[in-house]
Order: C-alpha cells, then sequence, then structure tokens
C-alpha cells in the first residue's frame, strides 16, 4: 500500500478488517466508491488474489455474490448506507435462493451528520434490510470490528444467512460540511 | 398525442429487425448448451433456457429479481475461469441493467458472453412495446459501453458468426438476436430457487 495515502489517518482497524475478510477467503469485492471502505477497495485493487468489482450501483453486486456463490467462491459488497435502497428487489434473489450474503455498510444520516440529505435513507437501513431477511450487526467501537466481522462471516458462509456489518458513523466518523 | 404517434411509426420502422422464430434461433445459436454454464433472465429467456437444457443442472434461472441476469453471470464467471458462462437475457432485463454492461466491460472476463434475445416488447405482461421496439439498439449500447466484441444476429445468415463469438474467449462477447414478438417454448419452469442453486452447486463443486 502506498504510504502517502494511509499516513497517520486510516485506522488499524480497516486493515484487520480486510486481512480477516482474506483469511475467509473471500475472493471477490464489490462496491460502490466510498470514503470510509477506501482503505478496504485500494487494498483489494492492489490483491492479486482478489478480484475488485467498481459497480455502476449497488443492487449489480448483490447479483454479481450470488454469481460467485454459484461458482463456489466467497464475496463481500462494500457500499454507504444510501445504497442499501437501490439494493431492496435484488435481496429477493438472496433470500428466495438462501444464497449466503455478506455487506459491510458505513453509515450515514446518523451521529453527528451534516448533510439532511443523508437522513431518510440512513435511518431506514436497518428496518428495510431487516424486511428483507437481512441481518444487521452494528459496530460502533473499533475493538468491535474484528470480532464482529468473524461473527458474521460464519454467520454468512458457514450458517448460509444474509448478513449486514453497519460500520457506525460513531465509528467511521462524521463528513465536515 | 404527437409523441404518441412518432413512437407508433418508429416501431413500423424497426419492425423489420424482428424476423427470426426464437424456438429455433436460440437453440441454433447456443449450439451445443452443455459447453457452457448457463445463467439466465427471468420472463421469455428462462422458457428459452428450461428448455434447451430440458433443466440441466448447469443452469441457474431466474423467476424474478429482474435486472441479475448479467451480474450473476459476473461473479460466476470470476469464480470459475476454467469454464465458459452464458448468459440468456431479454430486451427488458437488459435495459433495467445497462449499467452492468459497463461494469462487465471494465472487467471484460475472456470466459463471459451475454446474449440478450430482443423481441421489443414485454412478453411476459402483455406484449407492450419495449424501448428496443421503438429503435433503441442494444448492440450499440453494449459497443459504448466498452464491450468490444459484439453482433447483431437478424437473419439467419448471421446465426453461424452469432455462435462463433459467443465462444471466442478473447474478452466479454454480446450477441444482441433479433426475435418475433412471440412466445418462449411454454415449459414447466423450476421456481424454487434455493433447489436451483443447490442442484447448481452440487453439480459443479463436487463433479469438477
Amino acid at each position: 500500500m502506498d504510504p502517502k495515502i494511509n499516513a497517520g489517518q486510516a485506522p488499524r482497524w480497516q486493515d484487520q478488517l480486510y486481512d480477516e475478510l482474506r483469511r475467509n477467503n473471500i475472493t471477490q469485492f464489490a462496491y460502490v466508491p466510498d470514503a470510509g471502505h477506501s482503505v478496504l477497495i485500494d487494498r483489494s485493487l492492489a490483491d492479486p488474489g482478489a478480484h475488485s468489482v467498481g459497480l455502476t450501483s449497488e443492487e449489480e453486486g448483490v447479483a454479481m455474490l450470488a454469481g460467485a456463490d454459484l461458482g463456489g467462491a466467497r464475496g463481500v459488497l462494500l457500499m454507504q448506507s444510501s445504497g442499501t435502497g437501490n439494493c431492496v428487489n435484488m435481496l429477493s434473489l438472496i433470500k428466495g435462493s438462501r444464497f449466503p450474503f455478506l455487506t459491510l455498510i458505513t453509515m450515514r444520516g446518523e451521529f453527528g451528520e451534516g448533510n439532511p440529505w443523508q437522513f431518510a435513507m440512513g435511518q431506514a437501513v436497518e428496518p428495510v434490510l431487516k424486511a428483507m431477511g437481512v441481518i444487521c450487526l452494528r459496530i460502533e467501537r473499533p475493538e468491535d470490528v474484528l470480532p464482529s466481522i468473524k461473527a458474521a462471516t460464519t454467520m454468512a458462509f458457514q450458517s448460509g444467512q444474509a448478513v449486514a456489518v453497519l460500520l457506525a458513523q460513531k465509528l467511521v466518523g462524521a463528513k465536515k460540511f | 398525442m404527437d409523441s404518441k404517434r412518432n413512437a407508433r411509426d418508429v416501431a413500423k420502422v424497426v419492425a423489420p429487425r424482428f424476423v427470426l422464430a426464437r424456438c429455433q434461433a436460440v437453440p441454433a445459436l447456443i449450439g451445443r448448451h452443455e459447453d457452457f454454464l448457463h445463467i439466465s433472465g427471468l420472463a421469455g429467456a428462462v422458457y428459452d433456457l428450461t428448455a434447451l437444457t430440458n433443466h440441466g443442472d448447469h443452469f441457474y434461472g431466474l423467476g424474478g429479481a429482474m435486472g441479475a441476469a448479467c451480474m450473476m453471470g459476473l461473479g460466476l464467471a470470476l469464480a470459475r475461469p476454467d469454464k465458459r458462462v452464458l448468459v440468456t437475457t431479454g430486451d427488458g432485463e437488459l435495459l433495467m441493467s445497462l449499467g452492468a454492461l459497463t461494469t462487465i466491460a471494465v472487467i471484460n472476463p475472456p470466459n463471459l458472453s451475454i446474449l440478450c434475445v430482443d423481441n421489443g416488447h414485454y412478453g411476459e405482461t402483455g406484449y407492450q412495446v419495449s424501448h428496443t421496439g421503438h429503435g433503441v439498439d442494444l448492440e450499440q449500447i453494449a459497443q459504448g459501453a466498452g464491450i468490444k466484441l459484439t453482433r447483431t444476429v437478424a437473419s439467419e445468415a448471421d446465426i453461424a458468426d452469432g455462435a462463433r463469438i459467443l465462444r471466442q474467449g478473447n474478452g466479454t462477447a454480446f450477441v444482441l438476436l433479433s426475435v418475433k414478438p412471440t412466445d418462449a417454448p411454454r415449459v414447466k419452469l423450476n421456481l424454487d430457487g434455493a433447489v436451483c442453486r443447490e442442484t447448481f452447486r452440487r453439480a459443479l463443486l463436487h463433479k469438477s
């Protein structure tokens, strides 16, 4: 990784998170660009053992991960809370066919949010995901990241569940406006 | 009213493109279906492929989640570079997921081909004219997305070339098959996605 990009600002938990995903044989990283996921995105792009796929819209990633599972591969969808809304009908693919599903969502529209446009979808993330059968694990403290991601990968890939890990705005920090 | 009349005029002009019969053209274009892992979109395409593969265990067909087929094909193609993946979709489903063409073109997996069976209509909901029936050209959109290997198959004479493109393997291929707005073979579908998934995975992951 380029030390200039990372110098003193990226919390260590993001690197631990990437390493844990790779230890769990996750090889497909589908993402919509997001500042909160930038370490994961950059590391997946630089990783010869991973496929890093930029999406035009988040629902593409839901379908892509279902295809990965058909081929015996594991993937993760990296998105922001607003992208959850774009996934809703596509999640019927996951529920109806019982595909394992793992997504990491950086939250907006909550703790300290300065952009009012973010609240409607941000506040709706959990009820919308739950309505579509996705289990939500919410993380607010850096020390909870690693245990939560271990739990989520077990639930998704061993137990075949759909799991969303919500990286709370308290954890990732509110954008300044 | 004027725009409605114009749309009808366009539909009449583009109609001569939709002449092939899908029940013959789809099997002719795909050829030996066992050469591919298949994903199909909902509606016409899932009927075409259920009939062609006879509910094969190398086939996963959608009954909903409209817009999923192309990106499922990408995930599968990346997971299994040793296999050729064919996505069969319709004009309606593809129009709903045009962004996927650009995402796929950027990755450009050599083992992925996309076949769009374009009848210019939404057959499943009562044959309302789709945007392609009003002149939208999905092959040009695929080209614009950056897919280098594209063809339109609109007559018997085009089929052999189209079949070759689907199997070429230098990069992702896109074939637009123009057909008459008539029904796909009306076979019984397996609409239990979980069974389809399990059957597909067992056949692929335990055999190879």
